[in-house]
């Protein structure tokens, strides 16, 4: 099984338009810590607009507030919304990929079962996908860490602020991390499902655009009953889950308790659901598979 | 016989209705203070005037519905007349507007351009309660209440009303430093306004926030606690400082 991954992995590796993926997100890290390096002043005023009323805010106090943890907090708000067209565009291609150029059926002539392929196939794209997301993590992270340096992280949220002392804030970096490498499976996971039916990549990769799209845009929507019957249900309402572990519990009078997550169960919940999809997903995807007359 | 037995009756119900009459007039005059409001005030005022500036250590904790922070280390710097900077020493703290109204010194500096009136005694606590009225009507702060202990000669607590930015009150607990009039603890209350970001700029993660959350979110009282942990006084604060 190892070799049999190591070939799907090269394949993966070898094509040029996997490292597409990686220098999208090189560049939009960049440009964004460019842009707050350049003017962050702006970005935060535009943040504490809701606050100047109640609290003064001295040059000293933004130039601490806009520091990597921030950045990087601002950077994964935006990127893990688009970093999905980016997993699907491998994930997608896997399957359909193979059979747009003829060789699944030759790839099957190989003593593999379909189960065991399709599990390496599934398996190459999570780990290009954990790649994508430690290329991420190195850049927004430690990039961020390094130009702006580090201090406490401020976490605005729409109806609260949620202060976090820098020593308590890494382990809940790489705890979220380790939620977004879940969430963006999910995402490859459907991709890789969509993959099954199609006989070209583009059909997978807009086809989980497309559902991304509209259940974000449900996930968003402040409608009650989508919020209590469809909402609990979508994937997409879960994948943010990675900022429950920057949202902390307090004290009575207010004071951050160190070490603390506001809601655990919650998060642990939604990582129980989006495994579920990933299960099914993947499930579906092989037993649809097993079942397929390959013609090409 | 019995009319010398109704004399002495109705002399007694005259001494009564004498004593009845004239018994406002001794309480009165048994409870006028010592002192006058300006007197007191003015006593305050040289002891406060005894500190040119001053630099203290303090933790500073925030308390404000939607705030969650951690207890800060502050540096509260002081210069006459009215210079206040607080400034976390290394992370970030929220500090509300009107905090320099921590230090009295911006009312005691100016006392002459108040009208100081004189309200009486708390009830409860028997704190002398003095009045500063502006006498300036554009001054920013509109009135100005003092709660005195005048056998200390220390403010305990300031409720300050100002034209734009709502009541300030200050409670005040004293200790090492109560000779300069310096407290060894500050709860600086202040009202916020409401705070509201659209769900589309923060992409929240929902929980589902129980509504005792919700409504506690809606108060529109903060509070800030500084406990001083040490002063040092007038040995000189730069001006680079406040800038």
């Amino acid at each position: 099984m190892w070799e049999l991954l190591k070939i799907e992995l090269l394949k993966i590796f070898r094509r040029p338009r996997t490292y597409i993926a990686f220098g999208a997100i090189t560049a939009i890290v960049f440009l964004v810590q460019l842009a707050l390096k350049l003017d962050g002043k702006s970005y935060i005023d535009l943040l504490l607009s809701n606050l100047s009323g109640s609290f003064e805010f001295s040059d000293e106090f933004k130039s601490k507030l806009l520091n990597g943890y921030l950045v990087c907090f601002a950077i994964l708000t935006a990127l893990l919304i688009q970093m999905p067209l980016l997993v699907s565009l491998i994930a997608g291609d896997s399957i359909a990929g193979e059979a747009n150029m003829g060789t699944l059926r030759l790839s099957l002539i190989r003593p593999v079962g379909r189960t065991k392929y399709m599990i390496v196939k599934f398996l190459a794209s999570v780990i290009y996908t954990i790649a994508l997301l430690i290329w991420m993590a190195v850049l927004a992270l430690f990039g961020s860490m390094l130009i702006f340096g580090t201090n406490d992280m401020v976490v605005l949220r729409s109806t609260g602020i949620d202060q976090i002392a820098a020593s308590d804030v890494m382990w809940r970096y790489f705890a979220a991390f380790g939620y977004a490498a879940v969430a963006l499976t999910t995402i490859a996971a459907l991709a890789f499902l969509l993959s099954v039916f199609a006989e070209n990549s583009i059909g997978p990769i807009i086809a989980t655009m497309s559902i991304i799209i509209v259940f974000t845009i449900l996930s968003e929507m402040n409608i009650p009953f989508y919020d209590d019957s469809i909402k609990p249900w979508l994937f997409t309402t879960h994948m943010v889950a990675w900022k429950g572990f920057f949202y902390v519990k307090a004290t009575d009078d207010g004071v951050t308790i160190t070490g603390s997550i506001a809601n655990l169960p919650a998060i642990l919940k939604s990582l129980t659901i989006l495994l579920g999809y990933i299960a099914g997903f993947v499930f579906i995807a092989i037993w649809v598979f097993r079942k397929k007359d390959i013609l090409s | 016989m019995n009319r010398t037995i109704r004399s002495i009756t109705r002399k007694k119900r005259n001494f009564h209705l004498i004593a009845v009459l004239l018994l406002p007039a001794f309480l009165s005059f048994s409870f006028t203070e010592a002192q006058t409001a300006q007197e007191v005030i003015a006593q305050i005022k040289a002891k406060v005037e005894k500190v040119n500036d001053y630099v203290a250590q303090g933790k500073l904790k925030t308390n404000v519905a939607f705030i969650k922070a951690p207890v800060a280390n502050v540096k509260i710097y002081f210069k006459k007349p009215n210079k206040v900077r607080i400034r976390n020493t290394s992370g970030i703290s929220f500090i509300p507007k009107g905090s320099v109204n921590i230090s009295l010194d911006n009312v005691f500096t100016d006392i002459d351009s108040y009208d100081v009136i004189d309200a009486g005694r708390d009830a409860k606590t028997g704190l002398r309660i003095i009045k500063l009225l502006p006498l300036n009507d554009t001054s920013e702060v509109v009135l100005s209440t003092l709660y005195i202990d005048d056998s200390k000669i220390l403010v305990m607590k300031a409720t300050t009303t100002t034209r734009d930015n709502g009541t300030y009150e200050l409670q005040m607990t004293y200790g090492r430093y109560a000779d300069f009039g310096l407290a060894d603890k500050v709860i600086f209350s202040f009202n916020t306004r409401e705070y509201k970001l659209p769900k589309g700029v923060t992409f929240d993660y929902d929980t589902g926030g129980t509504k005792a959350e919700e409504n506690k979110i809606k108060d529109r009282k903060g509070k800030v606690e500084i406990d001083y942990s040490d002063y040092v006084i007038n040995k000189g604060v730069p001006d680079s400082v406040f800038q």
